[in-house]
């Protein structure tokens, strides 16, 4: 999230879509309910009417897979009624800049944008790869870029923009989306009242956004719609998303995901030879005296980075040297994993507090993949459908070789140690009771596998040791062998934020070797410095350990809480908020105040400021998106895989022959599995009239993931006993099928056992002309509880496809087909 | 030892069940196995270990339009409770200075009678220890200062608890502020309940809400006019034979009733 929690209660307008915070965060209702009772309109754009939409002043249908042409009308409605906050997005966006001329947008080019390479079919392009040549800006002839402030002239950005959304029409939208023409104007016309200055709006989003081929574009025609509203920075504004794991936003903070190293760092390549390379690629450079380009320190981090790894071990070229690098263009996510699985490629897995035989898309083909495999590592609370893999439905235990292990864990209660929640807030947790039998925790289990991975490789020998021999692990107190006698968290954790390996001195004041780095605006790039996660750095220093704070103290009285635990990045609680002023530093909104500049005192008070730097209006003054490398915020945004401005297109599987924005049916430059992948698992049926039902798949307040933790507590099983396919009266009436009857969804790829819910809570949409259903079902079960001696097909992955978006290879798991039959007997 | 209301905002709750779960847990309550039976509503009704439940309802409006109502139901600790006025067996039901309406389940002889009495069916038997079972007004965490479980657990705020004028003042400016029908329910019945509600519409929408809840007829017949008069009854029946004993003395043979018989 840009901002928090506890910031909703600040908003004047929350919309809520491709989430459902009732459901899933329920705790957060409590601040939605309280900007509520300050008079936010809480709006809620769903296929289904959820437990948030009873709670919601306006809900809107639509189908799902039709967000952008939904978000895509809202830029439209924005300029054509001129609700966009000028200065801010003269001011603090990329709007003014003046785009290559050679560029294209889908208008003029088949529905896609400049650059695009191959293969043409009947859907428009498949397989496509982009040549990002054109999506760049006009520059004057000292290299700076060329801009129009007056934002009129055609090749400018705020121009393109318009050019590319005149097509989202109320009434293409509306055949899209299948959102009733009415309700679509009210949630308009609602939510861009939050254009004017003093107004902010709140997007609460999750993986009803992410889960789709154009996930990453979902989001992104989001910010463009916050960053013309001016809610980018302010309280009660932003983007929010509401992570679905209680540290999830901890464990992609320390770079749990291929493509990352802890604080985004990116990962090197194998063409990426020395350390000097790596950081080269990795380092914007600007030459705006007014842009900050926060990432220009990259190397600083990526030094302490290695130091908190190999310590003085090793120097840094060589700590360089013992990363593994991915080679150039790989791609190494859960897709790709499985897919190689299936086809052998893989020896041994750790399946480390996941379970992907549930959790998978196309589970059919990743359950497989794992009886491919020599050996399997489960490390979980409970046996569940993955450790069991060999034993499940359709599988034969005679013919499967996996040796599996169950290594029983620790779960959060049992351990201490942090969580950083969606709003970036480290809290630290405490131990309430020893773990059962067996069991530890994470760290200790690691521990446990670092030091008998390294007495192999003393007995044994092996290629390129050093690696695994010059790491540090200095996690606790150390026996007389060296090897610590327990993983102690808060020694983790100080390694995190990092210590001065030296005396070093910075602008007169020496600080001492072995003591705690204060934040990372001291980190060098020396290697005088470790840090094991830069954004972390000033969260356990000599002053403390501050995720263990817990002042309630709120001077700000919009809820920023300062004093309670620690936020990165330096406990700043709402990111962008150089955006929440004008020129000369004054807040758009004075009630709501995050910041403002003291002109007396030359500096500013309130919230932690995104540098220090003074305003924009004021020498020094520096832009307030500091993390771009022009400082602005990008409107265009050529960093994305699949183009500079979202676009509708379908999902893989949907219910209609063609797109009706642009001949371009599919996301051009996903990655298709039909072919490269497992033919006959990796299928996909579009406009098929075996499965002319849309699905989606969400989740329940009551359960949670795939259930491994909720459906073994029976106070919860018994609040949501059984998987279960909601589905409109309409559609009942067709397929005959009553409340309470027992039904089988199916899709190409697999089917699931279900109760009927027949509820008026699901509409059928009218999609350009034809009568579209859609039903949806929660993915929190499986065969392995209750009742495995039944081995009954219960896990909604079963039907999802294997497809993902171009930017994250995120499955899409939101929108596919399928048919519902009644169950005989 | 101030009288206590707990006040239900439906408009508030989300339905989260964070009550019907702290309930369990902090009663020791098992918990079922049950089926989907076409609803997010589970266990599907009370029983003797589900004190408290969230009740979903669905209703239509017009063309298009769609109301999810949820209602968390338990008993409603009445001032003037059927449960206790029938109930047999002495210091089974009892009340508490605070307005909980106990009933101790180890007391209980299975009659039954509580159930019938109550306006709301709230207490529930269970055919296993043949005695009856509901919700406590966690009265023991009264005791220590402490608020009942739901509404400690509510994280939204739909359920609150404090003291009754408090609660009342609180739940009549709620209504006031939602508007559009929304009502306060309990106020007026059964001598005032100490669990009371916010209503969005007129209580007549809600299911297993009744608009008029009173105890019934033949309870208070029963009660408040047959015991009596039978105890007063057989009361008078004996007073009135030692009365005649006492003045009349026992009724001794006369000379026409007894010896010769008479020509």
């Amino acid at each position: 999230m840009t901002n928090h929690w506890i910031d909703f209660k600040n908003s004047d307008c929350i919309l809520v879509m491709g989430s459902n915070p009732a459901e899933n965060h329920p705790v957060s209702f409590k601040w939605i309910m309280e900007a509520i009772e300050k008079g936010a309109t809480l709006l809620c754009v769903d296929p289904r009417f959820t437990r948030t939409a009873a709670k919601s002043h306006l809900y809107a249908p639509l189908r799902s897979g039709t967000d952008i042409a939904l978000l895509g009308g809202m830029i439209k409605y924005v300029l054509d009624n001129n609700l966009y906050f000028e200065e801010y997005v003269r001011d603090y966006t990329n709007a003014s800049f003046l785009v290559n001329p050679d560029f294209k947008l889908p208008n003029d080019n088949e529905g896609v944008f400049s650059g695009l390479t191959g293969t043409k079919t009947t859907e428009g392009y498949v397989s496509g790869k982009y040549d990002k040549t054109t999506w760049s800006f006009q520059k004057n002839p000292d290299g700076t870029t060329k801009k129009d402030m007056t934002m009129q002239d055609p090749h400018c950005v705020f121009q393109l923009l318009k050019k590319h959304f005149s097509r989202y029409t109320i009434e293409k939208v509306v055949a899209i989306t299948g959102t009733p023409k009415e309700k679509l104007l009210e949630v308009y016309k609602a939510y861009t009242i939050t254009g004017s200055p003093d107004k902010a709006g709140t997007i609460l989003y999750a993986m009803g956004w992410t889960q789709h081929t154009v996930g990453v574009q979902n989001i992104r025609a989001m910010s463009i719609i916050q960053m013309l509203l001016g809610n980018m920075g302010m309280a009660g504004g932003g983007i929010n998303a509401l992570r679905g794991e209680s540290n999830v936003q901890g464990s992609t903070d320390h770079g749990l995901l291929f493509h990352i190293l802890p604080g985004y760092l990116k990962v090197p390549t194998a063409s990426q030879t020395t350390l000097q390379a790596y950081n080269e690629a990795n380092t914007p450079k600007t030459d705006d005296p007014k842009s900050a380009n926060w990432w220009g320190n990259f190397p600083k981090y990526s030094a302490s980075l290695l130091r908190s790894f190999y310590g003085m071990n090793a120097t840094l070229d060589e700590a360089y040297g013992y990363m593994p690098k991915i080679d150039d263009g790989a791609n190494y996510s859960w897709l790709p994993i499985f897919d190689r699985m299936y086809k052998g490629q893989f020896t041994g897995f750790f399946a480390w507090g996941q379970n992907p035989a549930c959790s998978g898309a196309n589970a059919n083909k990743v359950r497989k993949a794992l009886a491919k495999l020599t050996w399997l590592v489960n490390v979980n609370l409970f046996d569940n459908e993955t450790g069991s893999f060999w034993q499940g439905p359709g599988m034969n235990p005679e013919e499967i070789e996996t040796e599996v292990f169950l290594l029983p864990c620790a779960v959060s209660m049992e351990k201490e140690g942090s969580i950083t929640n969606s709003g970036r807030w480290m809290q630290w947790r405490y131990k309430a009771t020893d773990p059962p039998g067996e069991a530890m925790p994470d760290g200790e289990i690691i521990t446990e596998l670092f030091y008998l991975v390294r007495e192999l490789y003393e007995k044994e020998g092996g290629t390129f040791t050093d690696p695994i021999f010059k790491l540090t692990w200095d996690y606790g107190f150390k026996l007389p062998t060296g090897r610590i006698k327990q993983c102690n968290p808060h020694a983790v954790a100080k390694e995190i934020n990092g210590y001065f390996l030296q005396d070093v001195e910075i602008e007169g004041k020496l600080y001492k070797k072995g003591t705690l780095v204060p934040a990372f605006k001291f980190l060098q790039s020396d290697g005088s410095t470790s840090s094991g996660c830069w954004i972390y750095c000033n969260s356990y220093t000599e002053e403390g350990n501050k995720a263990a704070r817990r002042g309630t103290a709120d001077p700000s009285g919009i809820g920023l809480y300062p004093e309670w635990a620690w936020c990165w990045p330096v406990n700043r609680r709402i990111i962008y908020n150089r955006a929440s002023v004008d020129l000369k530093g004054k807040p758009w909104a004075p009630e709501k105040a995050i910041l403002w500049w003291n002109p007396v005192a030359a500096a500013w008070e309130g919230d932690v400021p995104d540098g220090p730097w003074p305003p924009l209006a004021i020498e020094g003054g520096k832009y307030p998106f500091i993390m771009k490398p022009d400082g602005l915020g990008s409107i265009f945004g050529p960093g994305l895989a699949d183009g500079p401005f979202p676009e509708h297109y379908e999902p893989l599987e949907c219910p209609i022959e063609k797109n009706l924005i642009s001949p371009q049916f599919v996301n051009p430059i996903i990655k298709r599995w039909e072919k490269d992948g497992v033919p006959e698992l990796d299928l996909r049926a579009t406009c098929d009239p075996r499965f002319p039902i849309v699905c989606t798949t969400y989740r329940v307040s009551e359960h949670w993931q795939t259930g491994v933790m909720t459906r073994w507590t029976p106070w919860l099983l018994e609040l949501q006993p059984e998987m279960f396919v909601e589905m409109g009266k309409e559609l009942a009436e067709l397929k005959e099928i009553k409340n309470g009857d027992r039904v089988i969804v199916k899709s190409a790829r697999g089917e699931v056992n279900a109760v009927a819910i027949v509820t008026a809570r699901f509409k059928p949409f009218t999609i350009a002309d034809q009568i579209v259903h859609e039903v949806g079902i929660p993915w929190h079960y499986g065969w392995r509880y209750p009742n495995p001696e039944l081995k009954e097909l219960r896990s909604a992955n079963l039907l999802t496809p294997s497809i993902g978006d171009p930017n994250t290879m995120i499955p899409e798991s939101k929108a596919f087909m399928v048919d519902v039959i009644r169950k005989e007997g | 030892m101030k009288e206590k209301i707990m006040l239900v905002d439906v408009s508030k709750c989300t339905a989260c069940r964070s009550c019907q779960v702290a309930c369990k847990n902090w009663n020791e309550l098992p918990a079922d196995q049950t089926e989907n039976q076409g609803s997010f509503q589970n266990p599907p009704n009370l029983n003797p270990h589900t004190y408290t439940l969230i009740r979903f309802q669905e209703v239509e409006e017009g063309s298009s339009g769609i109301k999810w109502h949820f209602r968390n139901d338990k008993c409603y600790h009445c001032t003037e409770p059927g449960c206790m006025k029938v109930c047999p067996v002495p210091g089974c039901i009892f009340k508490t200075p605070e307005g909980a309406v106990v009933l101790d389940s180890a007391k209980c002889i299975g009659c039954k009678y509580c159930y019938h009495a109550c306006p709301f069916a709230i207490p529930q038997f269970d055919d296993a220890t043949e005695k009856m079972y509901k919700c406590t007004f966690c009265y023991d965490r009264q005791a220590e200062g402490l608020i009942p479980a739901c509404a400690k657990a509510c994280p939204t705020g739909a359920i609150t608890f404090g003291d009754k004028d408090d609660m009342m003042t609180a739940a009549y400016a709620r209504a006031k502020k939602l508007g559009g029908g929304a009502t306060v329910y309990g106020d007026r019945v059964l001598g005032g309940t100490h669990v009371m509600y916010v209503l969005t519409e007129q209580s007549s929408v809600y299911e297993k809400l009744p608009v008029d809840p009173k105890i019934s007829l033949s309870v208070v017949l029963w009660k408040d006019i047959l015991k009596p008069l039978s105890m007063f009854s057989l009361l008078g029946g004996i007073g009135a034979s030692l009365l005649y004993y006492i003045t009349k003395g026992p009724k001794r043979p006369t000379f026409e009733e007894g010896g010769e018989k008479h020509e």
